[in-house]
């Protein structure tokens, strides 16, 4: 037994030295991995794979000697976490002494000390030691890439470890590194370098007296000028040097002597990349810089910044100018100074405007603009900044606002002036008496008020916006201010709809009315309702068509108040009383006027979502008050108002059904349970209690009536339930469902089916999963069936169908496949194949009644593409079978499906599904070529090489044309030739087009386009 | 063919600090236009939409914002086949004035049927070497000599490309 153990011992160490012999003297590769695998597992001990190498390490011969050691290395690289410190010791002395060896053995004895580098065992005192050796014995630089990107490592790992350690080396540490990297080219290990450097600062190691050298030995690569070499494996971009490097230079402010110099001659430089990369590198050293750094080059770098904004022609360089003037100006007010010091932010700011100041007074000139930019630049950098330039240039543009007369100078002030208010609201001041702008204010505002009433719409346009950042401006407008600003506003809502005063009219009062509500309510409103009134009067004698148009501006600015709860207080009622007014009074209102009013409405429901007091006051307002008149209009009479067949028709319940959705989908559900416990009831039973005026000549019963009317406004039960929170519990849930499902394949009136379908999927896709939910799908399907045998109500059991198919693909419900099959199958029908194939597109597109998000409705997020995944297999099929005179809706159906998929799911389906759309193509139904038109439009720009492989030559031509310009260039003599006889057209249109085509094929592979 | 054009995109500009005016908007669409019947000539203003758009060399501005070009100083007849244009530099020792003038005339060269015999020139009495500018441009060879110089041509389709 004894001898049996003694042999094993001795197997895997003969075994060890066959494979170090493999390794050493056979040159293979493998045994490497071997040895490390059963050091690994324990089989041997690293000191018996040393003993293996013994006479390898000790050959006189470099080759041999580098051999031993590499795969000691590669050993030790796998095992290092089970040295012991016994044995660390040993290697390190091993390896330190090995560095003064042969250059061939020098690779691998770092690899070894890299392995090492990482070993916890490591004694205190080694990691000096081997540093010490490798800035003595190595010259890193002439070392091949792999080699140096070694050294580094180790640096690497003993940072990250022995932090103390290195420390205690001093300044000696930073001089050895400096002499490590200094000559660096290679791009994968400069970024290496450049973090050690980073950290050397961040972690604050001794500089000693090497601050210029190391300021030197990384500045030089500056600014970055490298580019990736095609096919470039490593993936280092331009952008990775510029930001490592960047965080190195503008880490310390030690560099700052140094570095300012460098960045203001590289800004002075012609090349565009190193301005940019200065000016930005400038305005990361201003996080860490103070007035003491930069005093001496302030002229300096605020001559090189003024002179690229001034005179740059790209975007960049300015944005970047001004970002960086920005940071000194904020870097100069952050200083703390001693108390007798001089602050230097003060001569600065006095220097930016001697210099931009004059350019202010020339409004019609080139340097204008860049002047405002710089001052707001620097003005925008801290309260104090903002102060020193406004309290000086304010008093300036003031006076030059009055002393230019025209309009478009008064404007460009007007907009300088703007810019400076704007910057006043990023600081707060905490006393009152402080603010600057106090001062400014009357004179602002009367400023502000004569643009507002100046003839020229781009000056009133300023005004306006003038208006509004002043009155953003706590406590500055005194009530006197606000009223007349409230009655020019006033006077701008009746401006013509489609100015852009009028727009910004509008958001101006609702942006200031939200600030100060009660000079909106007690200004704004009165006089909008009384011109509202004189209106409705006016309406009994004919209507002239600027009256109407007066009285929907009046409409649309007080919807446009309402934003503050005290408000809509005001203004809700004066839109219901408009209404009814319309509905009592017996006067002409048309259609359009009634859809004012509910938009109106609608937008007031919308301001309020935000607050949920309002929200319930607009819902147990406004609804009560719509379902009135609409149940009103309903009632069989013998005089109808004209009003009353109105609200009736389908625009208009749409109207209000929006009205109705909006004021529903943002109430809590207590809230919103109360409201439907009166409204479902009143639909299901007539039970009218609740509405304001409820005495009607019958009965309000939509479901069981006969009357057409009544059915209709099912339309607006379904704009309230189907926008309801899913929690709210519907009672009478079951009858109600009953009921639609029965009206909605009542063939009397289309309008209402479809509203009770609708209706009915709506709710249906929001019931929870469960016994309930499938008693009514199987209603649904079963009323299905039984409609669409042959029989006069067909189409309204598709449209039942459609809708409940789409309820329940939205929500992903396991019998929505069965469903979109029957619909499918439907496309071959005769009668029903176009309706079913336009049904596809209802299927994948968005409503906006019901099934909505904003409703609650369960919509899930990959609906289109699983539908995709699901049915256009089925659809290609059908097609292939389906005979020549249904064979179109096929193609529609596939067309409605793929045009609103989103493209990375349809580009790999594309090849199989190409040809069928070049056959819609040809297709002549011009819906179908429409859509597939806009389908292959994008396809054609993202995916030209799927597309030229599938598309005849004419098209292929016309598709390679269109995608690249080399493609084009033989055609360009030839282009520019035949374009030339259409110059002469006898069309002045013709010879525009014929222009600007001909121009750009000009400029096709030209110098300089 | 420029003399003494080397400067652009280098050092100060001559003219930094330019007034700068209104563009007119796009031209509107006539009931006229639009009948297929009419024939609309060509007149000043369509002329001056070709050329009002295009870049100054050294300024990120239009020559109609410069006031290089002006409609007034666009003469032509559709029936005679001949266009004039006058435009004035915006000061009066600008060295970019033969490249503004070779800009509007290789803009007129590729804009109008080739039966339009035109003539750019300096307005008179706006440009210290005037006369030597308006010879150039008058020399048809030289402006074709000068478009076979790439860096030229460069520049050129620089100032009639559309700006992004």
């Amino acid at each position: 037994m004894a001898a049996a153990a003694a042999l094993e011992a001795v197997a895997p160490t003969g075994a060890l030295w066959g494979l170090v012999h493999d390794f050493v003297m056979g040159q293979q590769e493998g045994p490497a991995d071997q040895v490390a695998a059963d050091v690994k597992s324990g089989s041997y001990t690293v000191l018996q794979v040393v003993e293996a190498l013994g006479s390898s390490l000790e050959s006189p011969e470099p080759r041999t000697r580098a051999r031993g050691i590499q795969l000691l290395s590669q050993v030790l690289l796998q095992c290092q976490s089970l040295l012991l410190e016994k044995e660390v010791v040993h290697l390190i002395l091993f390896y330190e002494n090995r560095l003064k060896d042969h250059h061939l053995v020098i690779p691998s004895v770092l690899q070894g000390l890299r392995a090492l580098s990482l070993c916890v065992a490591l004694p205190p005192g080694l990691a000096v030691s081997v540093l010490k050796a490798i800035f003595q014995e190595v010259h890193v630089q002439s070392l091949p890439q792999m080699d140096r990107h070694t050294v580094y490592s180790i640096i690497t790992n003993f940072m990250q470890t022995r932090e103390e350690e290195l420390k205690g080396l001093g300044a000696d540490f930073t001089f050895g590194f400096i002499q490590v990297m200094d000559g660096e080219k290679d791009p994968r290990n400069l970024l290496v370098a450049f973090r050690i450097v980073h950290d050397l600062i961040s972690r604050d190691y001794s500089l000693g007296p090497f601050v210029e050298e190391l300021f030197e030995v990384t500045s030089c690569y500056f600014p970055i000028d490298f580019t990736p070499p095609p096919n470039d494996p490593h993936g280092i971009q331009r952008e990775d040097l510029i930001l490592s490097l960047r965080a190195v230079l503008a880490s310390t402010p030690r560099f700052a002597e140094f570095l300012l110099p460098l960045l203001i001659e590289k800004v002075d430089s012609e090349i565009l990349s190193a301005k940019l990369d200065s000016l930005q590198t400038l305005n990361a050293c201003c996080a860490v810089y103070g007035q003491k750094e930069l005093k001496d080059f302030l002229p300096s770098l605020w001559a090189s910044i003024r002179r690229e904004v001034f005179q740059t022609a790209s975007e960049r360089v300015e944005a970047d100018g001004l970002a960086a003037l920005h940071s000194l100006t904020a870097c100069l007010s952050r200083s703390v100074l001693r108390a007798d010091a001089e602050d230097f932010l003060d001569s600065f700011l006095s220097n930016i405007l001697q210099d931009c100041r004059h350019h202010l007074c020339e409004p019609d000139m080139k340097l204008v603009w860049p002047s405002a930019k710089l001052l707001q630049a620097a003005a925008g950098a801290s309260a104090r900044a903002c102060d020193h330039i406004t309290s000086n240039v304010l008093p300036l543009l003031l006076e030059q606002f009055h002393k230019h007369s025209q309009s478009n100078q008064r404007r460009t002030i007007l907009e300088m002036i703007l810019g400076f208010l704007k910057l006043h609201q990023k600081w707060s001041y905490e006393d009152k008496d402080e603010r600057p702008l106090n001062g400014f204010k009357d004179q602002l505002c009367s400023l502000v008020f004569m643009a507002l009433t100046d003839p020229s719409t781009q000056l009133q346009l300023v005004g306006i916006r003038t208006l509004a950042v002043l009155g953003a401006q706590p406590d500055l407008l005194s009530s006197g201010d606000l009223e007349l600003a409230v009655g020019h506003l006033y006077r701008l809502s009746f401006l013509e709809e489609d100015s852009q005063s009028w727009v910004a009219a509008l958001e101006a009062s609702g942006a200031l009315a939200a600030l100060y509500p009660v000079a909106f309510s007690s200004h704004l409103v009165p006089k909008l309702a009384e011109e509202l009134c004189r209106g409705e009067l006016d309406l009994t004698r004919g209507d002239e068509p600027t009256k109407c148009s007066r009285r929907l501006r009046c409409l649309q600015a007080l919807s446009a108040a309402s934003t503050h709860p005290s408000i809509v207080k005001e203004t809700l009622p004066v839109l219901l009383q408009h209404l009814c007014q319309m509905n009592k009074g017996n006067m002409v209102a048309g259609t359009s006027e009634v859809i004012a009013v509910c938009q109106s409405l609608q937008q007031v429901a919308e301001k309020c979502q935000r607050d949920p007091e309002s929200c319930w006051y607009f819902h147990q307002t406004a609804l009560p008050c719509l379902l009135a008149l609409a149940v009103q209009a309903s009632m069989p009479e013998k005089e109808h108002s004209v009003l009353r067949k109105v609200l009736l028709e389908d625009e208009v319940l749409a109207a209000m059904v929006s009205v109705i959705g909006t004021a529903t989908t943002h109430l809590s559900p207590d809230l919103a349970a109360q409201s439907v416990a009166r409204i479902v009831p009143l639909f299901l039973d007539g039970n009218i209690s609740f509405l304001p005026e409820n005495s009607f000549p019958c009965r309000f019963q939509p479901f069981q009536d006969g009357s057409s009317g009544q059915r209709r406004l099912v339309a607006l039960l379904m704009g309230f339930v189907c926008s309801l929170p899913r929690n709210v519990e519907i009672p009478q849930l079951n009858q109600l469902m009953r009921e639609l499902v029965e009206l909605s394949c009542c063939p009397s009136c289309p309008s209402s089916s479809t509203a009770a379908a609708k209706c009915f999927a709506g709710l249906l896709n929001k019931l929870p999963a469960g016994q309930q939910l499938d008693e009514f799908l199987q209603l649904a399907v079963d009323r299905v069936e039984a409609g669409l045998s042959p029989g006069p109500c067909r189409s309204q059991a598709f449209t039942l169908l459609l809708w409940v198919t789409k309820a329940l693909v939205l929500r992903y419900h396991p019998l929505s496949s069965c469903l979109t099959d029957r619909l499918m199958g439907l496309l071959s029908d005769p009668e029903l194949g176009p309706a079913a194939a336009d049904g596809f597109s209802l299927l994948m597109s968005d409503c906006t009644d019901v099934l909505t998000r904003a409703g609650h409705a369960e919509v899930r997020i990959m609906f289109r593409q699983r539908f995709f995944t699901d049915n256009v297999p089925a659809l290609v099929q059908g097609f292939h079978a389906a005979s020549r005179d249904v064979k179109p809706n096929y193609l529609k159906g596939l067309s409605h499906v793929l045009n609103r998929l989103p493209q990375p799911v349809l580009l790999p389906e594309l090849p199989t599904l190409l040809s069928l759309l070049l056959e819609a193509l040809s297709c002549s139904d011009c819906v179908v070529q429409l859509s597939t038109l806009s389908c292959l439009q994008p396809l054609l720009l993202e995916a030209p090489q799927v597309m030229s492989l599938h598309v005849d030559t004419l098209v292929t031509k016309f598709l390679n044309l269109s995608s690249s310009p080399s493609m084009l260039l033989p055609y360009k003599p030839q282009v520019i030739r035949a374009l030339a006889k259409p110059l002469d057209d006898k069309k002045r249109l013709v010879r525009k087009e014929a222009v600007s085509a001909r121009g750009e094929w000009f400029l096709l592979g030209s110098p300089g386009s | 063919m420029v003399g003494g054009g080397g400067g652009v995109g280098s050092g100060l500009l001559e003219n930094a600090n330019p007034l700068i005016y209104e563009r007119s908007g796009e031209r509107p669409v006539t009931a006229g236009e639009e009948d297929e019947q009419v024939p609309d000539s060509i007149d000043a203003r369509e002329i001056f939409d070709l050329i009002r758009s295009i870049n100054d060399p050294e300024h990120p501005l239009t020559l109609e914002e410069l006031n290089v070009v002006e409609q007034v100083r666009v003469q032509v007849s559709d029936p005679e086949s001949t266009v004039a244009v006058a435009f004035t530099p915006t000061i009066p020792h600008c060295s970019m004035a033969t490249l503004i003038g070779l800009s509007i005339k290789v803009k007129l060269l590729r804009s109008l049927p080739q039966r339009f015999k035109m003539d750019v020139h300096i307005t008179p009495g706006t440009h210290a070497s005037e006369h030597a500018v308006n010879k150039q441009l008058a020399d048809k060879e030289r402006v074709a000599a000068a478009l076979e110089n790439t860096h030229l041509l460069e520049v050129v389709n620089q100032c009639l490309s559309a700006r992004s």
